[in-house]
């Protein structure tokens, strides 16, 4: 009853969302270059990584694409949904407008992290599917009904952890006002995505495994498709992607206690 | 400027990227193939971090906003083209992100004590002159993507797309020296390794050639600047105010 109303909610958001963004088409169709370029770059760059070497970190360049087409879907996702909507959230925050959405009879953490979509990322997801399945194919990994599930898994723990950190920043805004840094902070992170955790020195692998884990969102999906995870990882970040989401949950009810809506 | 001590802190944190590719670099032995010893890499890293931090712009967006919200009207009937005011509040951020730049430079030279060195007086300042037409040069690209807002409203996108090469091609990531023979025939004619990896080189002592570098960026600040002022005597005579 419940899960059918919201349903009905999200299919409102879609469709005025995308009214307005496709307002400006080329806009769509500059983003679509700037997505295939920056793919295109950061291939060259892992190249240029691979040019004398035959492996880094204890990857061969096939195997590194992997990561690369998994941090390009789920960058398409972050531009699509997480950006736009926790941008607004600040917005919200700044101007006062967060009232209205809280008096709305829907819960409050859904109206503001879904109502807002970016086309122009779906494109980019489409072309980390691409790169995905032309290495399925030069990788030649056998795909498996058991293979699929656990990817699947794997994949959609490592968007609650993105979404979980992309909220958390956002949320913070009740107490900072200003947070555009600290979400570029978090952009500037996210960017080691792009490459095996290996190929780090020690201490930054720890940092990236226990404080931002980022270890968690590229790299362990990319396992599951080489064959190399182990089941404890796999454990591991199921549990970590539900930690992630439970804590984000509560620190927003926790942070709205708090709000005090602009100039007041 | 000085109210925003925790915003351009976090920014100076965002520019750190270069530190990870270093790491990448020197982790895997990378850097045996290009002849480029650890402590220069790690040099040339520390300061691709600083030139980056002092050339870095953010004016289209600046403008966009000015613009969509209907700022610019009041500034057009001054008697000073709006531009120098973006001009100045950018260099007025850089003054004040310079501590925590050294700051995130101290740090780095505890972890790595052996790469710390002293740049002779000749050589900081040229490299400072040439962070500068960097900077410049940056500056006149995104004002001339920024008067494009005067026909497109959304120009922000267009420079997130003038980013990418600007990312993968200055040397931020790597350094120029290590890329393929095919790039390195055609790169040195763009304004692109001008803008981090020339000035990073003079600053870390690795090897560049000086007069060449800073007549090649004399020249793109040449070419851009009358470009710039066409675009935004054009861009002017089309601008209505939003609403009208």
């Amino acid at each position: 009853m419940i899960l059918r109303k919201y349903l009905k909610v999200y299919k409102k958001f879609l469709h005025t969302s995308l009214a307005s963004e496709l307002e400006y088409k080329t806009n769509i169709l500059v983003d679509l270059i700037t997505s295939i370029l920056s793919l295109v770059g950061s291939i060259f760059l892992l190249s240029i990584f691979f040019q004398n070497n035959g492996n880094i970190g204890g990857w061969k360049f096939e195997q590194a694409l992997i990561i690369q087409a998994i941090y390009t879907i789920l960058n398409g996702i972050t531009n699509t949904w997480f950006n736009p909507n926790l941008t607004e959230i600040v917005k919200h925050i700044r101007e006062g407008t967060l009232d209205f959405v809280l008096l709305k009879p829907i819960d409050s953490q859904f109206f503001i992290s879904l109502k807002k979509i970016n086309p122009s990322g779906f494109l980019e997801i489409m072309l980390g599917f691409f790169l995905l399945l032309f290495c399925i194919r030069i990788n030649q990994i056998n795909l498996s009904l058991s293979f699929l599930s656990l990817s699947l898994i794997t994949i959609s723990c490592s968007i609650c952890i993105l979404y979980s950190l992309w909220f958390f920043i956002s949320t913070t805004t009740i107490w900072f006002v200003k947070t555009w840094n600290a979400i570029e902070v978090l952009r500037s992170f996210l960017y080691i995505g792009r490459f095996p955790l290996n190929s780090f020195s020690f201490s930054l692998r720890v940092f990236f495994s226990i404080f931002i884990p980022i270890a968690f969102i590229t790299t362990i999906p990319s396992e599951v498709f080489l064959g190399l995870s182990q089941l404890w990882k796999i454990l591991l970040e199921v549990f970590v992607a539900s930690v992630f989401l439970i804590t984000s949950r509560k620190f927003w009810l926790f942070a709205l206690k708090f709000y005090s809506s602009a100039s007041s | 400027m000085l109210e925003y001590r925790v915003e351009i802190a976090l920014w100076a944190i965002s520019g750190i990227i270069p530190f990870f590719m270093l790491n990448i670099w020197t982790n895997n032995n990378l850097n045996e193939s290009i002849n480029i010893s650890d402590i220069m890499l790690s040099r040339y890293f520390l300061c691709a971090f600083f030139v980056r931090q002092f050339s870095v712009v953010w004016v289209v967006f600046s403008f966009e906003e000015d613009s969509l919200m209907g700022k610019v009207s009041p500034y057009l009937i001054q008697p000073l083209n709006p531009f120098f005011r973006y001009f100045a509040q950018h260099l007025a951020e850089q003054i004040t992100r310079f501590p925590f730049a050294l700051i995130i430079a101290f740090f780095f030279f505890i972890f790595n004590p052996e790469s710390l060195w002293i740049p002779n007086l000749g050589i900081l300042l040229l490299s400072i002159v040439s962070t500068f037409l960097s900077f410049l040069i940056q500056f006149l690209i995104q004002s001339i993507v920024a008067c494009l807002c005067f026909w497109t409203e959304k120009a922000s996108s267009i420079e997130r797309l003038l980013f990418i090469p600007t990312l993968f091609l200055s040397g931020l990531l790597a350094p120029v020296v290590s890329f393929p023979a095919y790039v390195k025939s055609w790169i040195y004619l763009t304004p692109f390794p001008y803008l981090i990896d020339f000035p990073a080189n003079l600053l870390s002592g690795n090897e560049t050639n000086i007069s060449g570098g800073l007549s090649m960026q004399i020249l793109w600040i040449f070419l851009l600047f009358p470009l710039f002022k066409k675009i935004w005597s054009e861009g002017t005579k089309k601008y209505t105010a939003m609403g009208s």
